[in-house]
C-alpha cells in the first residue's frame, strides 16, 4: 500500500501523538526497574510493617535501603503518572477536565516524590 | 446485569483488571506508602496514630487489596512485556499465561498477607 505519510514526518518520527514513542518507551523502561526493584520494595514494607516503630526505623534508615526506597519511589510515581496519563487519555473527552486532570496527575506525582524524599532523608539522616 | 447479555472471557477481564488496579495503586496504594513514610519520619506517636487507625478491617481490606492489585498488576505486567516482545500473542498462550498469572497472584497474595496478619 502506497505510504500516506510526507518523507519529512517519517524522517521526524514523531507520529500522531507528536512525541514519537517515548511514552511507550519510558512505560516500558519504568516497568523493567520496578520488575527489579517492587519483590525488594514489598518485602521491606512486609517485614516492617509487621515490626516495632524502632525496627521499621532502623530499617529504613540504613543507606543502602534509603537510597533504594528513593529510587523506588521515584521510579513508582513515574510509571503511576504514566499509566494515568493513558487513561485519562483514553476515558475523558471533554478538554477541559482532561487538561484539568493530566496537571493534577502531573502535580500529584511531583508532590509525592519530592514528599517521599523530605520523609526518607529525614530518617536517613536524622536518626 | 451485563453478565446475562454479555458471556465474559479471561482476556478481556484480566485486560480491564490491569487498568484498574494500576489506578487503584496510583490514586490509593501511593499515598498510602506516602502516609506511611510520614508517619515513620514524624516519630513514635504518629507512627502509633497511623498503626491504631489501620488496626481491625479497615486494615485488612487495605491490605488485601493493596498486595492483590500490586501482585496482579506485577505478574499481568510481566506478561504485557511479552506481549511487547511479540512473544505468547496467540489465543491459546493469552489464556494459558492469563491463567498463570491469576494463580501467581492468588498464591503470592496468600503468602504476603500471611507475612502481614
Amino acid at each position: 500500500m502506497k505510504d500516506l505519510h510526507h518523507p519529512l514526518a517519517r524522517a521526524r518520527g514523531l507520529g500522531s501523538a507528536k512525541s514519537g514513542v517515548h511514552h511507550w518507551i519510558a512505560q516500558r523502561v519504568s516497568a523493567g526497574l520496578l520488575l527489579l526493584l517492587l519483590p525488594w520494595l514489598t518485602y521491606a514494607l512486609v517485614c516492617t510493617v509487621s515490626g516495632t516503630y524502632a525496627e521499621a526505623v532502623a530499617f529504613v534508615s540504613k543507606p543502602l535501603h534509603a537510597g533504594l526506597l528513593i529510587l523506588s519511589l521515584l521510579v513508582l510515581l513515574y510509571h503511576a503518572m504514566l499509566g494515568m496519563q493513558v487513561v485519562i487519555e483514553d476515558y475523558v473527552h471533554h478538554r477541559a477536565l482532561e487538561f484539568t486532570l493530566h496537571l493534577l496527575v502531573r502535580g500529584g506525582a511531583l508532590l509525592g516524590m519530592a514528599l517521599g524524599l523530605v520523609y526518607i532523608l529525614k530518617l536517613a539522616l536524622g536518626n | 446485569m451485563l453478565g446475562s447479555y454479555y458471556k465474559f472471557q479471561l482476556t478481556s477481564v484480566l485486560s480491564i483488571t490491569h487498568r484498574l488496579t494500576g489506578v487503584f495503586l496510583s490514586l490509593i496504594g501511593a499515598p498510602v506508602l506516602l502516609w506511611w513514610l510520614a508517619a515513620l519520619s514524624g516519630g513514635p506517636e504518629a507512627y502509633q496514630a497511623m498503626s491504631e487507625r489501620l488496626s481491625g478491617p479497615p486494615g485488612i481490606v487495605l491490605a488485601f487489596t493493596g498486595l492483590f492489585s500490586l501482585t496482579f498488576h506485577f505478574f499481568n505486567g510481566i506478561r504485557h512485556l511479552f506481549w511487547d516482545t511479540g512473544r505468547l500473542l496467540g489465543i491459546e498462550n493469552a489464556y494459558r499465561s492469563g491463567w498463570l498469572v491469576l494463580a501467581a497472584t492468588v498464591i503470592s497474595t496468600a503468602i504476603l498477607m500471611g507475612v502481614v496478619l
